[in-house]
């Protein structure tokens, strides 16, 4: 009885911030979605700002967007994390530690800033460009920033995402999986059974636990798209924050109702990764 | 382990992927201390100062901004340290009923964008008077960094096996005194690895501030994200390297004082070391 309360008392106080100021701030953002408003006699409770957000062209272009940024940065990161970490899975521990700990550290903002001086118009690359011969003036470089496809902000993610994959693939490789792996070439596997066979089935858990983290938080960001992103369509969290400022209080329930969707998709990926998690856990 | 070949392999990839870490900072750099650098050159034709004197301008907007940041991080970590610690002793020291879902709850902010409860609440702290005020700022900087620090915490706490406490306890020591001398020191390191990182989330916060501190709270992101949608590449991306300064800082602080295990992923909670 007396652990229980101790358990309680311990979790009291993170419990009350997540719950205060995280969990009542989404219950605040159902309420207002659902059009109540009593600050400006809004007293009606509607799903009509749903309807509004589900039957408008503008939120399901928004909606593709945000899957397609989040989509292709997860799956570039993951092939490129796998890669780089059989690359450098006999490289030195500490070394390969730096390199990789160094793009998860940084922030977004500034790894945003450093990509974009790279790619752009008149970035580094079009200057090398240039410098071979291969373009004569900016324009003639591809425009990879507010672009259509997103270049610059899957870049980004991609440089901040490899390596905290990469890492989780890491110490599954230098842990059970290598000593697995000896084992099958003691059996006599050649390399491509010994990765699909052996070490494959033992770093994929950990491979798509770090990518749905990577998923989840794709989708919910903020900074990067609304800095490298072009203005229509937006990612959804930049079209919530865009509804949010509208002066006609009426956007108000749009935004929230877009933000509730936001929370419900990526609460989905959570759960996942919980799951993912635990068995991982045991194991 | 590892033949001589996978070895050599191993460094060429080294190699490679450090390169590529290190690209976008080729550019910071060179712009940071650039006078003048014209479409085609690959380096400035002149050098200057320009960048630095704009941060160390006394009468410029970078010191009371770089001000507002450090001391609103530095309170985030405090608070994210003694608000996360007891949970990550109750997560990582203790097997209870209920836990996954309290997991589940603590995660919860950390893959739901803080954004959407934010603009939630963001009338609630308009009435309270909490809205445009740093202590506002404070609050809502919370919402990310406590869940990262219990998880952060909670593994730290989850390595710990408790004997030398029971060692302590049995010659004599109170349990107050058992946590304090014993507890504490063994956990200090990791306590303070997991405070960095708090400080880290505060500092790179920039939405979540100019939402509730409504351009009347102003840190160093809400100036480089003014730049960086400017034209002046010089002052961006001397406020990009000032902004990456304390994440260099930590990096060099997590490397030395945890062992390599306690740096990357395992022990169930893949993301540990993920800072947004």
């Amino acid at each position: 009885m007396g652990g229980r309360i101790k358990i309680a008392l311990l979790l009291a106080p993170a419990l009350l911030v997540i719950g205060v100021l995280f969990a009542s701030g989404l219950f605040a953002a159902v309420v207002q979605s659902l059009g109540y408003m009593p600050a400006i006699g809004q007293t009606e409770i509607s799903f009509g700002a749903y309807r509004d957000v589900l039957t408008d062209g503008d939120f399901l272009n928004s909606f593709l967007l945000t899957i397609y940024v989040a989509g292709a940065s997860t799956g570039i990161s993951t092939v490129l994390a796998v890669l780089a970490a059989l690359a450098l899975r006999w490289s030195s521990e500490r070394l390969s530690a730096i390199v990789f700990q160094l793009p998860i550290t940084i922030p977004h903002l500034v790894a945003a800033v450093g990509i974009a001086l790279v790619v752009s118009q008149t970035g580094l690359g079009a200057r090398f460009a240039a410098t071979l011969g291969l373009i004569g003036e900016p324009a003639e470089f591809p425009a990879l920033l507010y672009d259509r496809y997103s270049v610059g902000i899957i870049l980004t993610y991609v440089w901040k995402e490899v390596p905290f994959i990469a890492l989780v693939v890491l110490a599954s490789l230098r842990g059970v999986a290598g000593e697995l792996e000896d084992v099958a070439r003691t059996l006599g596997a050649n390399a491509w059974q010994r990765f699909w066979y052996v070490v494959f089935p033992v770093i994929s858990p950990g491979i798509i636990a770090a990518s749905l983290i990577v998923f989840a938080f794709t989708f919910g960001a903020f900074e990067v798209p609304y800095l490298l992103g072009k203005t229509y369509p937006t990612i959804l969290p930049v079209m919530a924050y865009n509804e949010y400022r509208d002066i006609e209080l009426t956007a108000r329930p749009v935004a929230m109702a877009i933000n509730v969707l936001i929370a419900l998709i990526t609460a989905v990926f959570a759960a996942l990764y919980l799951r993912l998690a635990k068995d991982l856990g045991r194991g | 382990m590892g033949d001589p070949s996978g070895k050599r392999q191993s460094n060429t990839g080294l190699v490679i992927v450090a390169a590529l870490v290190a690209l976008p900072f080729v550019p910071l750099f060179m712009w940071a201390f650039a006078g003048e650098w014209r479409f085609p050159d690959l380096l400035p034709t002149e050098w200057s100062l320009r960048g630095i004197s704009y941060l160390a301008d006394p009468g410029g907007r970078v010191f009371g901004a770089t001000l507002n940041s450090l001391l609103i991080g530095a309170s985030v970590a405090l608070a994210s340290v003694a608000i996360g610690m007891p949970a990550g002793m109750a997560l990582g020291g203790y097997e209870w009923r209920f836990k996954g879902i309290v997991v589940f709850f603590i995660l919860l902010p950390i893959l739901v964008p803080p954004l959407a409860s934010t603009m939630g609440i963001h009338l609630t702290f308009i009435r309270l008077g909490l809205a445009d005020t740093a202590l506002g700022v404070f609050l809502v900087h919370l919402v990310p960094s406590v869940p990262y620090t219990a998880i952060i915490l909670t593994s730290i706490f989850a390595e710990r096996t408790g004997e030398l406490e029971e060692a302590a306890r049995t010659l004599g020591a109170s349990s107050w005194r058992a946590f304090v001398y014993v507890t504490l020191p063994e956990v200090a390191p990791g306590v303070a690895v997991a405070g960095l990182f708090a400080f880290l989330i505060s500092w790179g916060q920039y939405i979540l501030t100019l939402l509730i501190g409504g351009g009347n709270v102003v840190t160093l992101p809400m100036l480089l994200f003014s730049a960086a949608s400017g034209n002046d590449p010089v002052i961006t991306s001397a406020l990009a390297i000032v902004f990456a300064l304390p994440a260099v800082f930590a990096l060099v602080v997590a490397l030395r004082f945890l062992k390599p295990s306690e740096t990357d992923e395992g022990r169930g909670f893949v993301g540990l070391g993920k800072v947004s």
